[in-house]
């Protein structure tokens, strides 16, 4: 029979078919970090259970790590308590922990792939939605939430309902200037932040086979906006060699067992799919959101929409984001003036976007009034980014250079949005209040849309932005 | 952990219209620094409130009328976003022991389950009939019966004005759930831990055959 990927990675980790109907799942690799655990692992104590697989299960810190100073304790307590009991239960478990003195510490789905924990057909977990990202490599990975993480600790397992399967072809040559996060924006604008309920959304197409791991994960990390708890992109070649010489990945004589593994994972030609779509990629521009969800974007020569453009079920939607954003209907998203510019998260901030946001500053300087931060993936980005001397390019043109962790995407450590500021961001949630003030507004983009707005001091279009001193 | 079935639920209403309401209105991410849920209902939509307040509107979730209620009833897509529990668990501890809802994000829908609070579905124009009459008339008395997979909106338990404002009496509507979930309410399973480590041994054998456990022998 053939199959798709999704389908052959869920019947190799099915355990048995539950009383409900659900399957049981297990779980090939459990991520974890600071935020959604410590309550998991007192609901395990308190029933007398421990961790079953420690060895199937790794820990790093990321969400309210502080970027600048992180001494010991940290200033903020409540940060100190959550890193503490992290330290405490991963020990007590039997859990690696990828500390702050590791060199390995990092959002934690930028360091499961670049330590070759992340590998194609595996079941991955983590609580946290943005789990979807490890799909880039060919895996079923998804988001969950503390009770879930418990039942992970305790049985490697989950209770779950298989999803349906959505595959996306994007075929057609990316024109300069546009990137994987405009090709995100753009399926999401088309399909709705709701559109994936149900569905794990496999990518292909040639446009996506000449992606690299680090657009791939991208386009992966986002699904969840669409409301796609999984996304995936079949294993190929580019997996096997992102993947060769990995820390975690398997060497030798084995790496390449697992290599030809790897591949007959892929969807087979003619496997069924419950839903097709076709997205042409030679016609997207770099993608703005202006609203308060991630579907709510425009090209950046475009206008913002009325709500009585649209069907009556989307106007209240809309009203409310113009309301909270501030914004006139059908005014040019170019030119929206900025206060912060914001380079991060398990987005857009590993290696390859801070080079492309790089390529745009340099020789340039940041708008005055604008505050702007590069917050490196992991500890490994930010060294090898050093390497490179990209942190000189940034500090030169006036970025803040910063620690590794999720940083002002949630605002969970003290990079936050002050007010009514407005952020160009490289993140994935526009949502009201998402970084870290009520009442901020988030724009979300590329990283080179970022730079470029960085340095303007307002929204432009990145294929216009001219380089002086070129 | 005690096995509790959850076959029916009664009691008032609090409507809570707009689409892809996400968690983190429903809970800011400044509230997740804690090592515990305790105390997180008092944050339930503390910025929404907040701004509500300041546009001198008013929030549901501050209604005097809807403060017993424990039936939340919703629009499309809610809890989108962040797999954030505290969501689910906010509003569980504020009192709501159902959620009624044109559709669910997946994570929310499967975090809800787990704390024993169902998340029903219904036709956009039910639910939207739901929320009207429940603001006409915040005592309307409502049932959801799991295993009939209905609705029951009235009479009003009150016997004061907004009694007299009900314009719509007893009606009911179809309530949906996804059989898998709706098998685990009535029969007590919702709480999965136990059912996983149940047969521990299959567990123990599927992972020996994963390839990348036995290293592709």
């Amino acid at each position: 029979m053939p199959a798709t990927l999704f389908e052959k990675v869920w019947d190799l980790h099915t355990v048995r078919t539950l009383p409900n109907g659900q399957t049981q799942l297990f779980i090939g690799l459990h991520l974890i970090h600071e935020v959604t655990t410590p309550q998991a692992f007192d609901m395990l104590r308190a029933r007398g259970l421990g961790v079953r697989y420690p060895d199937r299960t790794f820990a790093t810190v990321d969400h309210i790590v502080p970027t600048r100073d992180q001494r010991r304790p940290f200033g903020d307590l409540m940060a100190e308590d959550m890193l503490s009991a992290l330290e405490r239960n991963t020990k007590a478990a039997g859990v690696p922990l990828f500390d702050l003195h590791s060199g390995a510490q990092g959002i934690v789905h930028v360091i499961g792939p670049e330590l070759g924990l992340t590998q194609p057909g595996m079941t991955i977990a983590c609580g946290d939605s943005h789990t979807s990202t490890h799909g880039a490599f060919g895996a079923v990975a998804f988001g969950i939430g503390t009770s879930q993480v418990r039942d992970v600790l305790a049985s490697q397992c989950l209770a779950m309902d298989p999803s349906k399967v959505r595959r996306i072809n994007v075929s057609g040559r990316l024109t300069p200037g546009v990137y994987a996060k405009d090709v995100i924006l753009e399926i999401i604008r088309r399909l709705g932040v709701n559109g994936g309920v149900g569905y794990a959304y496999e990518y292909a197409g040639d446009a996506v086979d000449r992606m690299t791991m680090d657009e791939r994960m991208t386009i992966c990390n986002m699904s969840i906006e669409g409301g796609a708890r999984v996304g995936y992109v079949n294993p190929d070649q580019t997996t096997v060699d992102y993947l060769r010489g990995k820390k975690y990945a398997p060497q030798g004589e084995e790496f390449d067992k697992a290599a030809a593994w790897w591949l007959s994972l892929a969807s087979d030609p003619d496997a069924h799919y419950d839903d097709v779509v076709d997205i042409d990629a030679s016609v997207i521009r770099p993608c703005v959101t202006w609203g308060i969800n991630p579907g709510q974007s425009v090209f950046v020569d475009e206008r913002l929409p009325a709500p009585a453009d649209v069907v009556s079920g989307e106007r209240a939607s809309i009203a409310e984001a113009l309301e909270f954003m501030g914004f006139d209907e059908g005014q040019p998203i170019k030119g929206t003036r900025i206060d912060v510019a914001f380079v991060g998260s398990c987005t857009n901030a590993r290696l390859s976007d801070l080079r492309e946001a790089a390529k745009i500053v340099r020789g340039h300087h940041v708008a005055p009034n604008v505050q702007a931060l590069v917050v490196p993936g992991s500890q490994a980005v930010r060294a090898a980014a050093e390497r490179e001397g990209l942190d000189r390019v940034f500090t030169e043109a006036g970025f803040e250079w910063r620690g590794a962790g999720c940083s002002m995407c949630l605002a969970m450590n003290q990079d936050k949005l002050e007010g009514r500021q407005v952020c160009a961001s490289s993140s994935n949630r526009n949502f009201k209040g998402r970084q870290g003030s009520p009442t901020g507004r988030t724009l979300l983009m590329s990283p080179a849309m970022v730079a470029a707005a960085a340095v303007a001091g307002e929204i432009v279009d990145v294929r216009e932005f001219t380089q002086h001193g070129d | 952990m005690a096995i509790e079935r959850i076959t029916r639920i009664t009691g008032r209403g609090l409507p809570l219209r707009g689409n892809d309401i996400d968690t983190d209105r429903i809970i800011p991410a400044r509230f997740l620094k804690s090592i515990s849920f305790e105390g997180l209902e008092t944050h339930l939509f503390e910025d929404d409130i907040a701004q509500a307040r300041e546009q001198k509107a008013g929030h549901p979730l501050v209604e005097p009328a809807y403060e017993r209620a424990t039936i939340l009833v919703v629009n499309r897509n809610f809890g989108c976003g962040s797999s954030r529990e505290h969501a689910p668990q906010a509003i569980r501890r504020r009192g709501v022991r159902a959620v009624v809802g044109e559709s669910f994000s997946e994570i929310f829908f499967g975090n809800s389950v787990a704390l024993g609070m169902p998340c029903v579905t219904g036709a956009a124009a039910d639910v939207a009939r739901l929320q009207s009459t429940i603001e006409q008339a915040p005592d309307v008395e409502i049932t959801i019966d799991l295993e009939a997979g209905q609705l029951q909106c009235g009479p009003s338990t009150g016997s004061g004005p907004s009694r007299a404002q009900s314009r719509d009496g007893d009606w009911r509507m179809a309530i949906t759930l996804p059989a898998a979930a709706r098998e685990s309410f009535l029969d007590g399973s919702w709480d999965a831990t136990g059912l996983l480590l149940d047969r521990f041994e299959e567990v123990e054998a599927t992972k020996q055959r994963l390839p990348y456990v036995t290293g592709w022998r």
